[in-house]
């Protein structure tokens, strides 16, 4: 066997590389597996998340997206396409996320297990999500109070949710 | 442009110390922002990355004086393929960044424990970088320098998605924790690769030290949550931390047994590997690195008492073919680096120096 990389030498070097439990191999002579070794991460990854990701995604060649639910083909904001996000695996701006919506959730949700943010949230950009998580957090300690049978607190609980409901809708 | 004062310093994690620091080189905290209304950097006019570079640059330039650092930003298509490259073997830079195509920049903090790349896969990726087990202290910093960029800059931000990223793989949190760890005995008991297995069904990944792609060097691994949406911060922190803590354990475990069954077997490759690097006349970076590991386990089970784990962290970085060629100030082909490196490492192990 030839070293693909030179096209000269033989391959006497085998590389078997496991990354996530994907496993690839490479055949090279002694020369190139050594300059490989010192420059590896300046060269392209072999398979990246983005490769991974398309495969997830289906995308083989001629696959046409289907159409299901009111989700358009082309985000407004940027102009990405369903079709070149499944194809290079990344997303064209963040309203390519409410454009694309439910057709996202399927992917989301074998990536991560989950498709709801349950984290930090910015202050200014955050919006309601802020005071909603807020809120969550104080029912689930009331519902504590109120196992515990400290109706005291927990009514001062009820209190504090009371008002934040009200900045809420208000 | 003051790349001088770059090439010198010494980052804050090769300093050595911090908990566990036998065992844990760095606590990585890397945040994936991006800016609201408009396209990632991947889909970006040149017009639109330069404009992102200034506002983040400003955005930078008006942090609260003092508490939180100074930063220099840097244009990546200003500075020379090999000053890039050494950048991602300071860990300051990923490799995809270091490509220095388009509008990319990097803001740096004075001592490099902060580094913000600008316009990578996603405009914003914020890394904090401290030495030893200090996830939590790293988490500290980030989320405070992203709450101050936030009153400056208006985030990407959905209810339901969290942090909106260009890779559906980092949304949510925006997060990546990862611990960089030294686990040469795990490896000789061929344990490694079990434990990492095992590892994967709790939502991480294990990968090598320049990041997503690269292969592990030197024993050295680096363990970092894969999941990114679902988990709140705190969660992706303290599952990582648990797991961290009993790789540790483990590692020490297989550190102790290797010393009481097979100690003139490890101390013979300790010293062996001392032997070679304190006196080769050419060693390829794979050697050095190997060697250097050797070394890094002789000094952490106090066989070798008199070289400090810092001048080791300084030799991981210098050694690598960017670095060495920078310091060097001009390319060289592969045997001049080989005896360069190998003339580098014996004079940072002469006695005087240590």
């Amino acid at each position: 066997m030839i070293c693909p990389e030179c096209g000269k030498r033989p391959a006497t070097v085998h590389v078997t590389k496991i990354v996530n439990n994907q496993r690839t191999e490479m055949h090279l002579c002694q020369q190139c597996a050594q300059e490989k070794g010192e420059l590896d991460f300046m060269i392209e990854p072999k398979f990246s998340i983005q490769d991974l990701l398309t495969g997830m995604l289906g995308y083989e060649g001629g696959w046409e997206p289907t159409r299901v639910g009111p989700e358009p083909n082309r985000c407004k904001l940027c102009g990405l396409s369903y079709r070149e996000f499944a194809r290079t695996g990344r997303l064209g701006c963040g309203e390519c996320y409410r454009q694309f919506g439910n057709r996202l959730e399927p992917l989301l949700r074998r990536i991560h297990g989950s498709t709801y943010h349950s984290g930090k949230v910015p202050k200014r950009a955050g919006g309601t999500a802020r005071l909603k998580r807020e809120i969550e957090k104080l029912r689930a300690e009331l519902q504590q109070h109120v196992d515990r049978e400290e109706f005291e607190q927990a009514a001062r609980l009820r209190d504090r949710i009371r008002k934040l409901e009200v900045q809420l809708n208000g | 442009m003051g790349w001088d004062k770059i090439l010198s310093s010494r980052s804050k994690w090769m300093e050595g110390t911090g908990p566990a620091a036998d065992i844990v080189l760095t606590s990585r905290i890397r945040l994936a922002r991006n800016l609201d209304g408009r396209p990632f950097p991947h889909l970006m006019s040149p017009e639109q990355g330069t404009q992102v570079i200034s506002e983040v640059t400003e955005a930078l330039k008006r942090l609260p004086p003092g508490e939180l650092g100074t930063f220099k930003v840097y244009n990546l298509s200003e500075m020379l393929p090999l000053q890039r490259m050494a950048l991602v073997e300071k860990h300051l830079a990923s490799p995809e960044h270091a490509k220095g195509d388009g509008q990319k920049a990097l803001g740096l903090r004075e001592d490099e424990a902060v580094s913000v790349m600008i316009n990578e896969e996603d405009h914003i990726r914020l890394q904090c970088l401290y030495p030893g087990l200090q996830l939590d202290e790293t988490w500290e910093l980030a989320t405070r320098l992203d709450d101050w960029l936030e009153k400056k800059l208006t985030y990407a931000f959905d209810e339901k998605k969290g942090y909106l990223t260009a890779c559906p793989t980092n949304v949510g949190t925006g997060l990546r924790a990862s611990v960089m760890m030294h686990l040469p005995a795990l490896t000789m008991t061929d344990q490694a690769k079990r434990l990492f297995t095992a590892m994967s069904k709790l939502g991480l990944v294990v990968r090598g030290i320049y990041g997503e792609g690269t292969e592990a060097i030197g024993n050295l691994f680096q363990v970092s949550n894969q999941i990114t949406l679902g988990q709140s911060e705190g969660e992706i922190l303290n599952n990582l931390k648990s797991v961290a803590r009993q790789i540790i354990e483990q590692e020490r475990n297989a550190r102790e047994m290797l010393l009481t069954g097979t100690r003139v077997e490890l101390e013979d490759r300790v010293w062996r590997s001392y032997g070679i690097l304190a006196n080769a006349r050419r060693i390829s970076s794979e050697e050095a690195m190997r060697r250097l590991s050797d070394v890094r386990l002789g000094i952490d089970t106090g066989m070798i008492g008199d070289v400090s784990s810092r001048v080791l962290n300084e030799l991981l970085v210098l050694t690598r073919p960017g670095y060495l060629q920078l310091l060097v100030g001009r390319k060289l082909n592969s045997a001049e680096r080989d005896q360069k490196r190998a003339e580098l490492i014996r004079e940072r192990l002469k006695p005087s120096k240590r």
